[in-house]
């Protein structure tokens, strides 16, 4: 280990941060690159699955709040690929491997969003997993995904909060609502367990990871923690969590939970979930028919040239 | 407790229909823009006319004393019932028409929250103070676009032409007055529609004109939203607008 | 000295850094970056993207190819030299307990 790499290490052991232009070992900065594009690109597409859903909400206040939570998806994507951009990496690009399916988003949002209640159950279950995952990231090691991760926290409690509240209406609503609550957690809680990825045995980039400050907890401690929480809470709900194998373990005072289908994880990864290659093509039709826009801004910037600010 | 008004609740109700069938349409565009910065722009100004709707529909709800709340007459009311403007309920078709019909609308609102600030219930004047700043943003938007996309490249100057060609006819029925309006305009609480055109037609001239596109010209001015007569792409909108909400009558959300 | 990072061009639109005031009496802080084609539209993105929350009352726009940057290689010789004048500080000097208002 050279000086440049040891001072890294140094910094990264002494829970410091690294910024952008100091010396990262290149395996550093390509599984950022890597990790924080999949991380945007999930929030973009994540756009679709709820976007589906704001012309019909049923009050104006869900519709409104459903708009701003959509909202949110767009700008956290905008921050990350921004951090992304700081390790040198551009944002063309990178949409550009997404539209090729050459880099993943997260695997839950190609499963379809087909009543309301999914809606509600994406912000309890899913939003829940994934502030799960990232509240650890506020503290990676590296300092630009650490800031946004902060800034996408603190927006995404709220995420969370407004899907177990509209969720905890339809559980105490009408027959058809509870029902319609019901089926979305059958349907939103193997999905949203998968969320933490494969058991940390069969996931091999794990250890160097914690080893960079990248990762601070282990796949499977996360979805120990995601269940432990959330279980009760489908319990205050009137929810069954579609589980037959759960119990409470005493001793440990954790949940036991059942086997996790991994085919069906590993199936969707590979493009052959319910909405992959929808989301997908959703994504590449919004970006080239905005492309004569996008060309049309960068045309009149040229010819302006615009240094001076109107506002 | 408010005092029934029915005069005011039909004009808020035109106002508030205005509203939220734009935010309707505008939600469309969602997770679909051009460009993921101009998802977040275009939700702000959905937010913001819904907010401005629900505002407007619990008055009018409250002026006219029936009991009805926002979700009542968003979600409950048929499509003659429905009281915007035409313009509002067009098809996005590309971003260049969206934009234009985002400044044709934005450039009438201005002014006309503009006036009623002052206007001689509290209650709406109160909704103007806040709405006046929001579409003020609004209309900064849509400038923006309109120049960069009228002046940017031959196909964007074409599909922004297109596009403004396309909403410009439906304009004219912003400007039309009737019974209501001159009753309302006389007791100090509505805008003079009439006094609005001006400026309108001031700031949308400008802006055509930096954009180097051309004021389309034509006599035909459809009309007939303030009355309940729509386009039949409306019935579509309000299909999907009302759908669950109707599907489990008297339920909570 | 050196520039801070190549010019991007995402579209042929530059990256900007955004720096917000949340209130008035605080500096501008750097809150992140983003994409636009000019500076106009720059400020109504960073007004759209980082003030969805009133988290600001000003912003700038800075075009990210024009921020000059010390050079991580130059950190110690750069900032050291500051790290021995502790008299700077008002910490450094002892006042007497009973002497208030200073």
């Amino acid at each position: 280990m050279d000086a440049l790499e040891q001072q890294f290490q140094d910094t990264v052991d002494g829970d410091g941060r690294i910024e952008p232009r100091d010396w990262m070992p290149e395996g550093y900065r390509a599984t950022l690159i890597r990790q924080i594009a999949q991380h945007a690109h999930s929030e973009i597409i994540g756009m679709q699955p709820e976007g589906n859903w704001i012309t019909r909400a049923p009050s104006l206040r869900r519709k409104a709040i459903l708009v701003a939570k959509v909202q949110d998806e767009a700008g956290h994507g905008l921050y990350l690929y921004g951090a992304a951009e700081t390790l040198g990496a551009d944002r063309d690009e990178l949409l550009d491997l997404l539209h090729a399916g050459k880099q993943k988003y997260s695997t839950i949002f190609n499963y379809p969003t087909v009543s309301w209640a999914d809606v509600a159950a994406i912000g309890w279950l899913v939003d829940g997993a994934a502030i799960m995952n990232q509240v650890p990231l506020t503290r990676c090691s590296y300092g630009p995904y650490a800031r946004a991760m902060i800034r996408v926290c603190k927006e995404e409690s709220f995420h969370q909060r407004q899907g177990f509240e509209a969720l905890t209406v339809l559980a105490n609503g009408s027959p058809a609502q509870r029902r319609m609550a019901q089926d979305a957690l059958n349907r939103w809680w193997w999905p949203s367990l998968m969320m933490f990825g494969p058991s940390d045995d069969n996931s091999p980039n794990s250890a160097r990871s914690m080893a960079w400050g990248i990762k601070r907890f282990s796949n499977d401690e996360l979805r120990q923690r995601f269940v432990d929480a959330t279980v009760p809470q489908a319990e205050w709900l009137g929810l069954t969590v579609p589980d037959p194998d759960l119990r409470y373990d005493e001793e440990t005072g954790h949940y036991v939970f059942g086997e996790i289908d991994w085919t069906e994880f590993f199936e969707v990864m590979k493009g052959n979930g319910p909405c992959n290659r929808q989301r997908l093509a959703t994504r590449v039709a919004a970006h080239e028919e905005g492309a004569w826009v996008r060309e049309a801004a960068a045309a009149y910037a040229a010819k302006h040239s615009a240094r001076e600010v109107a506002a | 407790m408010a005092v029934q008004d029915l005069d005011v609740a039909a004009y808020c109700l035109r106002l508030g229909d205005d509203a939220l069938v734009l935010a309707q349409r505008l939600c469309e565009w969602a997770a679909r823009s051009p460009q993921l910065e101009e998802d977040v722009a275009l939700m702000n100004l959905a937010l913001d006319l819904l907010g401005q709707s629900r505002s407007l529909l619990t008055l009018a709800g409250e002026r006219e004393g029936a009991g009805r709340d926002e979700d009542d007459l968003a979600f409950l009311r048929d499509e003659p019932d429905f009281v915007n403007a035409q313009l509002m309920e067009l098809d996005n078709g590309d971003f260049g028409r969206t934009m234009a019909r985002q400044l044709l609308v934005s450039a009438w609102s201005l002014p006309l929250w503009d006036a009623l600030v002052t206007s001689t219930d509290p209650d709406l004047a109160a909704i103007a103070g806040k709405a006046v700043k929001e579409v003020a943003y609004h209309l900064d938007h849509a400038r923006s676009w309109v120049v960069r996309l009228g002046d940017g490249t031959e196909e964007s100057h074409r599909r922004m032409q297109a596009g403004l060609d396309e909403v410009w006819p439906y304009s004219f029925e912003l400007f039309e007055s009737d019974d209501l309006l001159q009753r309302l305009v006389e007791r100090g609480v509505a805008a003079d529609p009439a006094a609005l055109q001006p400026i309108w037609l001031a700031t949308v001239s400008e802006v055509v004109a930096e954009a180097t596109l051309s004021l389309p010209e034509t006599d035909w001015r459809p009309a007939g939203g303030r009355r309940g007569t729509h386009t039949e792409a409306f019935g579509y909108l309000l299909a999907e607008l009302q759908h669950l909400h109707r599907s489990h009558p008297g339920v909570s959300w | 000295m050196s520039t801070s990072q190549p010019p991007k061009t995402s579209s042929g639109s530059p990256l900007w850094e955004v720096f917000v005031r949340s209130k008035r009496g605080l500096s501008h802080t750097h809150a992140g970056s983003l994409h636009a084609p000019d500076a106009h539209m720059a400020l109504r993105n960073a007004r759209d993207l980082f003030t969805r929350r009133q988290e600001g009352v000003s912003i700038w726009v800075v075009r990210a190819t024009d921020v000059v940057a010390s050079s991580p290689d130059e950190k110690d010789p750069f900032f050291d030299p500051a790290g021995d004048k502790v008299y700077r500080h008002p910490t450094f000097y002892d006042v007497p307990d009973e002497v208030q208002h200073i």
